[in-house]
């Protein structure tokens, strides 16, 4: 088989006693649309923080397309070709969506001293790309963050993940928040992202979002991964929700009866 | 959104407010008193605009950045005293006086920087102890008398940097060009270049900029840095045209420097900033201090004044915002 684009294996993390994550294994392959699911507290958000260099693990390996890495910060994932669009959190609302694009890797006109940012070829850019992932309504590539909605600005963070060739865009919680229109759109940003050549995991609260797009789901609990390999088109929503919770159908049943089922 | 007309669009511009007060300003002095805008009263009020505006220039790059720097005034004190002393006692000579002033300015926005970056410190409290830090020193090596300063005639220095000269019958300081120079430096950096982008971002969603592998420390620091060198010039500028260096000047000036750029447009906050509108701000309240003056208010008024433009001015940009958020 061949070696998978992400492979994280027996990774740990604990922040003092508290063991966030206990010998989790997962893996993304090449092309791949991931749903990464799990209750609160189950170790996604962590995991995926590792993941992005965001936080560093106590222990375990990260290999990218076989090759051990060590990311010591999110420049570094970014550096690999992970890229992670948190919601709201990965753009400047004051720049406009061009210079949001190209934030740290600003093209310049030459001559080069005076690092004058090529205006014209980033607002090119910028329009093809929000063609590329269906933006269908016409935004010129000047307009301010601040005035586009959520689903729009997750269409411009996937397009910049796209642009500079991220090999693996991770969503978190992509779809919070967002109308049922939006929802849609940013799916297919997600679809189109895989169609060209890209992999992603995708982190949603709504597991009828994850059964729309994704290829694979991973469920993790207390901090491992206990399920890697659940295939959308052959398992159903409560089967899925069974292995979140840990949970049989009548247990679930009871718990909802008594009021103690989060249903988160 | 782009079939919004050309006026619409000028009157959403952040310096838009700022342009008309400024007009209506100068317009109310001139209608009351006509000797408002003769040529000495230009030629007397530009002199002394350009040195806080050279620091306000400096300032707005800051704030934009989402800082602000509170010791620029004592710096203003500090540095023409450093050079004086240093040229009084024998040590040096002007010049490198005036080099040693700047790099030690230098050193202290870098201490402001550092404290602010690596240390985490707001930077209203690292630059409130600087603040006093450095008048502080002023007044010790000085025992708070004034500096002796007559004898920078002739020196080339104070011909670069203050010589005066006649265009018909305006008197013209060679500080208006620093500060012309400055103006369109900052500007073009602020708006044009990549460190442009990355002060908005920094002072946006400094998060987001580092994920970018924008050095957000390192643009802040810059930024400290260069506040302070413009503080020093200003301070140096300023005791070269009054031949007077006195431990105590420049005090208040960061509060005034603040008003001007906020009064501009640049939001306290960060993210967003506009040199033209930091020069606008400069002119609003130099000329508002010109004009009360010779309209018979009595100068002690002037803080009413602009207190009220700060007020003002803060409540149009903050509707402005909205509309703006609101992409109307």
């Amino acid at each position: 088989m061949a070696e998978p684009l992400v492979r994280m294996e027996n990774i740990r993390k604990s922040y003092g006693r508290v063991q966030a994550l206990v010998d989790a294994n997962f893996h993304v392959n090449e092309r791949e649309i991931v749903g990464l699911l799990g209750d609160n507290g189950a170790g996604k958000s962590t995991l995926i923080k590792v993941l992005s260099g965001a936080v560093p693990l106590t222990s375990g390996d990260i290999f990218i397309r076989g090759k051990k890495v060590d990311f010591r910060s999110t420049s570094d994932a970014i550096a690999h070709g992970i890229e992670t669009i948190y919601q709201d959190s990965a753009l400047v609302t004051q720049l406009s969506i061009a210079r949001n694009l190209f934030l740290g890797r600003e093209p310049i006109k030459p001559p080069r001293f005076l690092n004058r940012m090529d205006q014209e070829a980033m607002n090119v850019v910028a329009r093809d790309l929000l063609k590329q992932v269906g933006i269908s309504k016409n935004i010129p590539p000047t307009t301010p963050i601040g005035s586009l909605s959520g689903g729009e600005r997750q269409a411009v963070a996937i397009a910049r993940a796209m642009h500079f060739d991220s090999d693996l865009i991770i969503l978190d919680e992509p779809t919070n928040n967002l109308g049922v229109a939006e929802t849609q759109g940013v799916l297919s940003f997600v679809r189109s992202a895989r169609d060209s050549g890209h992999s992603c995991i995708f982190i949603a609260h709504n597991i009828h979002h994850v059964f729309q797009v994704v290829d694979r789901i991973v469920v993790m609990r207390r901090g491992k991964v206990v399920a890697d390999d659940i295939d959308p088109k052959t398992t159903n929503v409560a089967e899925v929700e069974r292995i979140i919770t840990g949970m049989s159908d009548k247990e679930i049943r009871d718990a909802i009866a008594d009021g103690k089922h989060s249903g988160a | 959104m782009e079939n919004r007309s050309l006026i619409q669009r000028l009157i959403a511009r952040p310096e838009f407010g700022p342009f008309v007060l400024l007009v209506v300003e100068i317009a109310v002095f001139w209608s009351i008193n006509p000797s408002f805008l003769s040529p000495q009263n230009i030629s007397n009020t530009l002199a002394f605009t350009v040195e806080l505006g050279l620091i306000a220039l400096a300032m707005t790059l800051l704030m934009t950045s989402g800082e602000f720097d509170l010791s620029v005034g004592s710096v203003f004190g500090f540095s023409p005293v450093l050079m004086w002393t240093l040229f009084n006692s024998g040590v040096t000579s002007l010049e490198m006086g005036f080099l040693i002033a700047l790099v030690v300015a230098a050193f202290i926005g870098l201490v402001n920087g550092w404290f602010v970056t690596q240390l985490k410190i707001p930077s209203f409290l690292v630059t409130l102890g600087m603040l006093l830090v450095v008048r502080g020193t002023a007044l010790f090596v000085t025992d708070g008398f004034p500096q002796r300063t007559w004898s920078a005639e002739g020196s080339w220095l104070a011909e670069v940097l203050v010589g005066d000269f006649f265009i018909g019958p305006f008197r013209i300081y060679m500080s208006l060009f620093w500060f012309i120079a400055a103006a369109i430096a900052l500007g073009y950096v602020l708006t044009q270049s990549r460190t442009g982008n990355w002060i908005q971002a920094a002072g946006g969603n400094p998060n987001a900029a580092r994920a970018r592998g924008v050095n957000v420390s390192g643009v802040k620091i810059g930024l400290f840095i260069l506040s302070s060198l413009m503080a020093s010039l200003a301070g140096v500028i300023s005791s070269l045209r009054t031949s007077a260096a006195n431990p105590n000047s420049g005090t208040g000036y960061e509060l005034e420097v603040i008003a001007m750029v906020v009064i501009g447009g640049t939001a306290l906050t960060g993210g967003r900033g506009t040199i033209i509108g930091t020069v606008l701000g400069i002119l609003i309240l130099r000329v508002m201090r010109n004009g009360i003056v010779l309209i018979g208010v009595p100068g002690l008024a002037y803080n009413i004044f602009i207190g009220a433009i700060i007020l003002g001015m803060m409540a149009l940009h903050s509707w402005l915002e909205r509309r703006h958020q609101a992409g109307t």
